[in-house]
Parts: C-alpha cells; structure tokens; sequence
C-alpha cells in the first residue's frame, strides 16, 4: 500500500492552513489594519497636497504592504513549531521544500492576498488615476507572493529565538528591497509613460527565482532549527 | 614509502590556533608598508586630477575599501558554505571572524563615498543603484552578526547564518554590475582584468598598493579573530587547558 503522494501531501498542509487562518480570521484582519493605518500615517505626516500624494503613493502603498506581509510572517511556522508538527513535517516522506510551498501558498493566500484586494481603496487615498491602480495592483500581486516566500526563509531562521521581530526585520528587509524598488517603480514608470512591462516582467522573474530557490532554503533553515 | 601532504593539517581549531598567532604580526607589518607606500604614491606622486581636482584623493581608501567589502562577503559566504555543506568547526569559525571586517570595510566605503560625493556631486548621498546595493549590503553583514549573535547553540548559529549568508550573497554580483545595468551617478568601472586602465599610472599604482594594504589589514585582524572565536568556543577542549599551563 503507498502512502500519500505529494499533492495529497500539499493539498493537506495547505488546507490545514488555510482552516487555521479562517478560524482565526483576527489574525489575518489585524494584519490588514495594519496595512491600512501605516498607508494612512503618511498623508498625515507629509501633509495633504494631492500633487505630492500622487507622487508618494505608490511607494507608501508598497512599503506598507511590505511591513504588513512582514509582521505576518512570525505567524507562518511559530504554532506549528510550537505544538511539535513543524518536527513532524521535517520527518515526513514528501520533500519537505514542497510543503514548505505549500505553507507558504496558503499564508499568502490569507496575508497577502487580502493586502491587494485592499491597496487599490488606499491608491483612492492618494489619488491614483485607474492605470496606476492597475499597474499597482499587479505590481502587488506578482511581490507579494515573493515577499512571502523570501520571508519565510527569515522566519524559519529565526524560530524560537529571543529578538524575534526585529530580527527577522533585519534579515528579510535587505533581501526584499529588489522586489520594492521594481514594484513602486513600476507604478512610476506608468506614470511617467515609460510603461510598466520592464519592471512587472522584473517581478515575475523575481517571483520565479523565489519559487524555485526560496522553499528549499526555507526547508534547510527548518531542519537547522528544529534538530 | 611516500611521504603524503596532509591538506587538511590546518583544519582543526588546535592546529589553526598557533599558525594564525604566528601569521597575523607578519599580515600587520605587511599591511602598515604597504599602507605607507601607498598613501605615498597617492598623496605625493600622483597627479592632480584634471576634473577633480585634490579632492579624487580619497579614492585610495574609498575603492579598496569597497573592493574588500565586496570580496570579504563572498569569501565569508564561501566558508559559511564550506561549514554548512561539510560541518567543520573552523570553517563556520572563519566565516564568523571575517564578518565584522567586512561590515567595517562596507562602512568605510559608504562614508568615503560619501565625503567624496559632497564636493563632487554636491550630494552627501544619492540613492543611485551601487549606493544602495553597498547600503543593502551593510545590512546583511550585519544581519548575519545579529542572527549569530541571538542564537546561543553555537552549531546552529553556524548553520543559520551560513543560510542567510549565503542568500546575500546574490547581491554581490548585482553591487559590481550596479554600473553597467543601470543608469548611475556613480562612476563606472575604470579597472578592468581584460582592458587597460583609463586612468593614470600612478594613480593606479597608488589604488592597487591601498588595496594590498586594506586586504593584509583584512586577513590579520580576521586570523586575530578567529583565534578569539576558537579560545571562546573550544574553551572546555585539552589543548586550551595545555596552553594556559604551558603560559605559567
């Protein structure tokens, strides 16, 4: 008799995810809180000339997006970690890189997804014309797949280490400051007429290279925390 | 019967421990001449600069400083890798030491660069893309020296930040090409292995003696290093209790 092939393996790691997400859904709505009041302390720090907010937008929109997908990461591993499944998964059959994937596709689809869906109402905020809000909203939904990606490599580095946040702030932000210059860049360059292809073609190749590469050194770093 | 080289005679912390003492007073010494030789050739053979005027004399601590902090990155990742892959002691050990050098050059590079742009540029600081991937790279010297230094277990600190070093080092690369891929302010590559310098020959000569004396420096204070991080981490080991006898 085999035992569970590995999409039934990823298809049981996410689900499990996602349920956990849905049923704790003040996580995933104080991470969007989040991303709404820092998009909305900067109009109130620069001050509310709308030719200066149109200009900024796109880059407050991202930066926030950024620390929110950020300060969500700390919840990718830390319960499972916690309760000894984390453990479990590293001894299970399947490679453990492809339900690190998995992991991770669900935390997106409860963290990051919900920042996209939003960011347009906060590109209102700024006054965005509807091209940079599409531009916008594609340039986030090819990063924020990548952000989590990239930080969950952070957050298996740091499991269980005193310093937690902030460390893994100072790991993660230099590894997610490509994605950020291409992804604010190419609302600007719409906006500028230069059109936005190059940087979202950027993005998807980020977005791959992460794909690839980010759940395997995710899985190393797990198994380097957990022995 | 054939006498066989032991390659890997200095592999293990006890052996490493006196060869890095014996070596590092000659790295100091080799580093101070080439210094003063240098800042000889930099600052009374060569010429003024024709653009630039006195002030492009900076660049003798400013290129080898960045030179270093490019090339100490690869070669901390490089011995993190080695450690991570084969699980050596030393080789995480080394990895460990070089770190705190490195991020030292990143900085000299960022604030030679700096005061260098003032009279330049009329800019302290620009955001163009080899300031800001230098910046990044500050920041993942010191994220590695943080990650290390909240771990306690030292064996998992090794691996973790073999990890996170090893993700950084991409970024290398794209610091070196900065000046090709984009459109900076910072000027491009005057120093080629494949074409001849554009630039003069004294002033070539100066850059290359600084560079010689930054990366001496390098190689001394990280053998200093080590030998702390080893006395620090093998402190419980037979050989160290015989070196404290053999001091009295």
């Amino acid at each position: 008799m085999s035992g569970p092939g590995l999409l039934d393996a990823v298809r049981c790691v996410a689900g499990r995810d996602l349920l956990a997400a849905l049923r704790r859904r003040s996580d995933v709505v104080t991470t969007l809180i989040f991303f709404v009041i820092v998009a909305s302390l900067f109009p109130l720090g620069v001050g509310p000339e709308t030719a200066v907010l149109r200009m900024m937008g796109p880059g407050v929109v991202w930066v926030a997006a950024l620390l929110a997908s950020m300060l969500a990461l700390g919840r990718l591993f830390a319960s499972d970690y916690a309760d000894g499944t984390l453990e479990q998964l590293t001894l299970a059959p399947q490679p453990l890189g492809m339900l690190v994937l998995a992991k991770v596709a669900a935390h997106w689809l409860a963290s990051g997804l919900p920042l996209v869906i939003v960011a347009p109402l906060l590109g209102f905020q700024f006054d965005l014309g509807t091209d940079a809000l599409l531009i916008l909203l594609a340039s986030l939904l090819l990063g924020t797949p990548t952000l989590s990606l990239i930080g969950a490599i952070g957050a298996a580095l740091t499991l269980g280490l005193r310093g937690g946040g902030a460390l893994l702030s100072l790991l993660v932000l230099p590894l997610y400051v490509p994605v950020l210059i291409f992804g604010a860049g190419a609302v600007e360059a719409g906006a500028a007429g230069l059109g936005a292809a190059a940087h979202l073609s950027l993005l998807g190749a980020l977005l791959l290279i992460a794909l690839v590469f980010a759940p395997w050194a995710t899985a190393v770093a797990l198994r380097i925390a957990v022995e | 019967m054939t006498a066989k080289i032991n390659w890997f005679k200095y592999s293990s912390p006890s052996t490493f421990y006196p060869l890095a003492g014996r070596l590092a007073p000659w790295f100091f010494v080799a580093a101070a001449l080439f210094a003063v030789a240098g800042i000889y050739v930099g600052f009374f053979v060569a010429p003024t600069d024709a653009q630039q005027g006195e002030a492009y004399r900076i660049i003798f601590i400013h290129v080898a400083s960045a030179w270093m902090s490019m090339f100490l990155y690869v070669i901390m990742a490089f011995w993190a890798g080695v450690g991570l892959a084969f699980n050596t002691r030393l080789s995480s050990m080394m990895a460990s030491a070089v770190a705190p050098t490195g991020a030292l050059m990143t900085f000299i590079a960022l604030w030679t660069g700096a005061l260098w742009g003032k009279p330049m540029w009329g800019a302290w600081w620009v955001w163009d893309a080899r300031l800001t991937s230098e910046l990044i790279l500050l920041f993942l010297y010191l994220g590695f020296m943080s990650l290390q230094a909240a771990i306690d277990d030292a064996r998992r600190a090794d691996k973790a930040g073999a990890v996170i070093a090893l993700v950084g080092v991409v970024n290398v690369p794209i610091i070196y090409f900065s000046v090709q891929w984009w459109n900076t302010l910072h000027q491009g590559a005057s120093v080629s292995l494949t074409r001849s310098p554009s630039m003069a020959a004294t002033m070539l000569v100066g850059m290359l003696l600084m560079a010689l004396a930054f990366w001496m420096y390098s190689i001394a204070a990280t053998l200093l290093r080590a030998r702390c991080i080893i006395l620090d981490r093998e402190r419980n080991s037979e050989w160290i209790g015989q070196l404290q006898e053999s001091r009295q």
